[in-house]
């Protein structure tokens, strides 16, 4: 039984929809300009998203050792480190092995090191994080600590200006977020109103239902199935087009630049389902806010 | 006081009152109905009969009193089950009340669709009940291409097609030439004739004189006694002037 209504009311939903076409066309290409917006910006971030974690991949704590530090004093510190929040590993780098993989780096000025009498460099530990707690104020705070310890003489963790970029990006993030938000509610209000304008239009035939026995449920059930028909296939197109431009920009990019440091990629599966999903619900509501005024039982 | 359910009347109306703002439309009227009655409700224009009919499907609610359809009582109906109430009527109105933008099968069809018939026997039951109104040639037309009659027609195929116990129909012959009033006259005495119980409302004296069936007698919204129906030679004195 319950399937049988599904079918007779998603043919009255199609049949409506198809008698005012131009109405659901024009607010099915207005919800997908917002989901091309929105998706727009997830593509984005996905991939900055994808940079920023390959990036802080690569973040280590470099401690300095002072020079007068013992041997034996090494495991005893290693451990030390190693049981601060967030370290995965420790390696310790000589300054003999630093000073042979400065020489392999440097083989063109070889006379450089000619006359080195001395190792100039320092010993070093190197911190690696615990990928999940790299955020980046974790990084300062374990570099801090770190430096704390009497035998280190200084730390380094290189690419100071991620921690800058993160901040920018989490901004960036956090816009982005509004900004959804926006759009969704802009969708529900398209939707809403659309619904609005069909049933002030329609609002005798419905009187005429109701007279003849019609409960509410079988009025409203065609627009509901209607606005989320809207929501999906409004969502749907926006996200093809955005497919669409995806294609035609990583096509005209030289492979090389972008397979350079990572691969530029489309949404995942499941975020674009999660922007249909949206859509969808944006539909549902819109209708439930546009049909509660209207009917009461 | 509440009136007794255990009787045989489908419908009761029980010291019911109906006031728009200050005006009585209907008062302290108290009526039974039986199953298979014909009832013809008469009286001038403005009397309330149009009133007195909303009342029972719940068109309008009603101010004072009671009514009982087949024993549930109206002014304690839930909403939600409102159309439930209605399914038991079939409704002719005074001004068809068929969606225009729908075909005759349509209108015609939206009563059994409302119950969740299946479509097969829906298509069935539409074309025999357009038969019996001889419109089934006009199955695919919309309201607006047909004439009143023709509409009025489709307006009583579509209170007879879910085989309602009770008829109400509102002027079924108000504004029709009086060949097609007959016409609609007999599809309701047919209906009649099938067991259904009908109230005509009507102010058409030619109809309270021709139908057989019980009167009653409206006069700003009270029930009386009929005045004198003219005899039949002073109409037909007025026609030879
Ligand atoms: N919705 C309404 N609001 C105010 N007055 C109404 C309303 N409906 C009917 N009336 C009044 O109630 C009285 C009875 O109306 P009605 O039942 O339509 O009469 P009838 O059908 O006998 O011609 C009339 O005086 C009419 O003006
Ligand atoms: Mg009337």
């Amino acid at each position: 039984m319950k399937t049988e209504w599904l079918i007779f009311f998603t043919k009255r939903a199609f049949q409506d929809m198809n008698s005012n076409r131009f109405l659901h066309i024009v607010t099915i290409i207005t919800i997908s300009l917002s989901i091309l917006i929105v998706s727009a910006f997830g593509l984005f971030f996905t991939n900055i998203n994808d940079i920023m974690v390959s990036w802080k991949k690569g973040v280590k704590i470099m401690a300095y050792l002072n020079k007068d530090v013992e041997k034996i004093q090494l495991p005893e510190l290693k451990q030390k480190i190693l049981s601060l929040y967030g370290v995965s590993a420790v390696r310790f780098i000589p300054k003999e092995d630093a000073l042979e993989e400065l020489k392999q780096q440097m083989k063109r000025q070889m006379a450089l090191f000619e006359n080195l009498k001395e190792n100039p460099l320092p010993d070093v530990f190197e911190i690696q994080m615990i990928p999940s707690t790299q955020n980046w104020g974790k990084v300062e705070i374990l570099a801090a600590q770190v430096e704390m310890f009497p035998q280190v003489a200084g730390v380094e963790y290189g690419q100071r200006w991620l921690g800058r970029v993160t901040g920018i990006f989490n901004l960036f993030k956090f816009a982005g977020t509004a900004m959804c938000l926006v759009f969704f509610m802009a969708s529900v209000f398209i939707v809403a109103n659309t619904i609005r304008l069909l049933f002030f239009s329609r609002r005798e035939e419905f009187e005429i239902m109701r007279l003849v026995g019609a409960t509410d449920g079988f009025i409203k059930a065609p627009f509901y199935i209607e606005g989320i028909l809207q929501g999906i296939l409004g969502g749907v197109t926006g996200i093809l087009i955005l497919f669409v431009i995806y294609v035609i920009i990583t096509s005209n990019v030289d492979p090389g630049i972008s397979s350079g440091f990572f691969v530029m990629r489309f949404l995942p599966i499941s975020i674009s389902m999660g922007i249909v999903c949206c859509s969808m619900f944006a539909g549902w509501l819109g209708c439930y806010l546009s049909l509660k005024q209207f009917l009461k039982y | 006081m509440t009136p007794n359910t255990e009787e045989s009347a489908i419908i009761r109306i029980f010291h019911v009152h109906k006031r728009f703002g200050k005006k009585n439309a209907l008062t302290d009227i108290t009526l039974d109905v039986e199953q298979n009655d014909l009832l013809l409700v008469s009286g001038p224009s403005g009397a309330g009969k149009s009133t007195l009919l909303k009342l029972l499907y719940l068109g309008e609610a009603l101010t004072e009193g009671q009514i009982l359809i087949d024993g549930m009582n109206l002014s304690r109906i839930a909403a939600n089950r409102i159309p439930v109430v209605r399914r038991q009527f079939g409704i002719i109105f005074q001004d068809y009340k068929l969606i225009q933008t729908k075909t005759v099968y349509e209108n015609i069809a939206l009563v059994l669709e409302v119950k969740g018939e299946k479509t097969r026997f829906i298509q069935k039951k539409v074309s025999s009940v357009l038969r019996t109104v001889g419109m089934e040639e006009r199955i695919n037309s919309f309201p607006p291409s047909l004439s009143g009659g023709e509409q009025q027609r489709i307006a009583v195929a579509r209170a007879v097609v879910g085989d309602p116990k009770i008829i109400l129909a509102d002027e079924p012959t108000g504004s029709l030439d009086s060949e097609s009033a007959s016409v609609i006259m007999d599809l309701l005495m047919g209906v009649h004739a099938r067991g259904a119980t009908v109230i005509i409302a009507t102010h058409d004296k030619e109809i309270i004189r021709d139908t057989k069936g019980k009167v009653i007698y409206l006069k700003d919204g009270l029930m009386m006694e009929p005045p004198m129906i003219e005899p039949l030679i002073e109409k037909k004195k007025t026609i030879t002037l």
